[in-house]
């Protein structure tokens, strides 16, 4: 059994106005491992993208640690790549400029980087749209442009802060599904935040719910599939998935309960 | 089937249709304008030969023509245009260059622009024209004070507009370059400045005209020379004719500024598919 890349130890987090403290994140721990695909799912407003943020690095936890384990043993911090709501392709650059946004941020702008670039673009079918600015794309092929800036700059671990949200709900079914077998060929380990239970179960791993405001971590859920066929939509048809959105839906809902009392 | 036949042949036609619609409209516009143009001018010229109005105090095309005619031929008329396009040219730029790099700074650093806000709400709503007096006893007459007449009626209202352009960027975008390793210089240069060109655009339309108007306001007081002299001057000897040659002259300089940075704006779009 692998070992967890990343540890997570009771991770707290408060956002402050001159009205007060509001407790968002409240001694949250649990491990990640090697290429697993882990969803976070929650009550709206409960911390979820808080919590992103911090395992991101762009916010510091009030308290708490995070605990790295690289495989080969190194001890730098994952880098980390992050994947936004939108997925805000600049339209003032072509697409093909649009994917080494990051690359030319850090001045990477190396042969070899480019090189994997160009690979990226055949292999997710964007090489005869490099030069189109993104409005002439369809959404999803927007989604693989970004997922491709954010694997120009070799992530090891991949965030997702409801990548989808925008989508309308027939091309978010495909387009979800689609990117993250993208990222499965990758081999990365990915945490996504969605309040899609569906979403979630077709997608993860294993299911962290959390509680309402503020959030602890309620429930671990692994997701074990029977997939029927490899079509994006096979993890929806899996017979075990009723049950798992049963099981979160449960906890949810009593969450809910909970909040409003 | 004849339906289908029939909705197939029907739809060019409407198409046709349309697009003569859409010209004869255009024709229409144009027409009228001309007209009313033109009818102004005859009313004006007969009115002033019947002796309607007097052509003393108003002019007449004819008057009009004949002193633009004699002020070309002793050169002044290009001496006075060319200095007020020079001068107006000269505030133009500058007043994007200080506003540019103002409202950088105001983007940089929150609490600067924090502390400078109510400085520049109440240096924005001052009439500027009550400075022009201070920068004449300040600076004296020529053209350093009609060029910075000229950047002050336009300077404030352009820091803000750009500002506000700057601070309106989708907050979301500026994440995505935290995301990829970037600080704020390059959510500076790839996002916020790229993303407000339209703005920046449209505020220089509206400086421009400012621009003008200050140059002139500073021509009025202080100059030996320009537009904005001559009306003073024409008005002031009682050469009329001299004063509305000047004033026509005015109108042709602000739709040609105005027609100059619309095709630069078209050209900047058309560049940045935007």
């Amino acid at each position: 059994m692998p070992e967890h890349i990343l540890e997570l130890k009771k991770i707290g987090y408060s956002y402050h106005s001159l009205h007060g403290e509001t407790l968002a994140l409240k001694d949250i721990s649990f491990g990640i491992k090697d290429g697993e695909f882990v969803a976070i799912v929650g009550p709206s407003g409960c911390g979820k993208s808080t919590l992103l943020s911090i395992i991101a690095g762009l916010l510091a936890p009030e308290s708490g640690t995070i605990l790295v384990n690289n495989p080969d043993g190194s001890l730098h911090y994952p880098r980390v790549g992050y994947m936004l709501q939108h997925d805000h392709l600049f339209e003032w650059r072509t697409v093909y400029r649009n994917v080494i946004l990051g690359l030319e941020i850090n001045h990477l702008l190396t042969e070899e980087r480019l090189e994997y670039v160009n690979q990226l673009l055949i292999d997710y079918g964007l090489d005869q749209f490099r030069d189109k600015r993104p409005s002439e794309l369809s959404g999803g092929m927007k989604q693989r442009a970004a997922l491709i800036r954010t694997l120009a700059l070799g992530p090891e671990l991949l965030l997702l802060d409801e990548p989808f949200s925008a989508l309308d709900y027939q091309t978010r079914l495909t387009v979800s599904a689609d990117i993250c077998r993208l990222i499965r060929q990758t081999k990365k380990t990915m945490i996504i935040v969605t309040h899609d239970l569906s979403e979630a179960i077709s997608l993860a791993d294993r299911v962290i719910i959390l509680s309402a405001r503020p959030a602890t971590v309620k429930k671990e859920l692994p997701i074990r599939l029977t997939l029927q066929d490899n079509s994006l939509l096979a993890a929806r048809y899996a017979p075990e998935f009723q049950d798992y959105f049963s099981q979160l839906w449960e906890v949810l809902t009593e969450e809910e309960r909970r909040e409003e009392e | 089937m004849t339906m289908k036949n029939k909705a197939e042949r029907e739809l060019p036609d409407r198409q046709l249709e349309f697009v003569q619609a859409h010209r004869r409209r255009h024709h229409q516009v144009t027409l009228f304008r001309f007209l009313l143009f033109a009818g102004f001018l005859i009313l004006w010229e007969v009115s002033a030969n019947l002796r309607w109005i007097d052509s003393f105090f108003f002019s007449s095309p004819s008057r009009v023509v004949k002193c633009f005619l004699s002020l070309c031929a002793d050169g002044s008329l290009f001496l006075h245009t060319g200095i007020t396009l020079l001068e107006t040219v000269v505030s133009f730029f500058l007043v994007f260059l200080f506003s540019l790099l103002s409202a950088t700074l105001l983007w940089y650093s929150d609490k600067l622009s924090e502390i400078l806000e109510p400085y520049l709400v109440i240096l924005n709503s001052l009439p500027k024209s009550a400075l022009a007096p201070l920068f004449i006893v300040w600076l004296g007459t020529g053209t350093t004070t009609i060029v910075v007449a000229g950047v002050s009626v336009a300077l404030f209202g352009s820091v803000i507009s750009f500002y506000t352009g700057f601070k309106q960027v989708d907050p979301e975008k500026i994440t995505l370059i935290y995301t990829l390793g970037g600080h704020k210089r390059d959510a500076f240069t790839k996002v916020v400045l790229p993303g407000s060109v339209p703005i920046m655009l449209s505020t220089t339309k509206v400086n421009i005209g400012l621009a003008l108007v200050g140059v002139i306001i500073g021509e009025f007081l202080a100059a030996r020379r320009g537009l904005g002299y001559l009306i003073i001057y024409g008005s002031q000897v009682f050469q009329l004719d001299k004063v509305i040659t000047s004033i026509l002259l005015l109108c042709l300089i602000a739709f040609g500024f105005y027609k100059g940075i619309q095709y630069t704006e078209h050209q900047i779009r058309i560049k940045l598919k935007m």
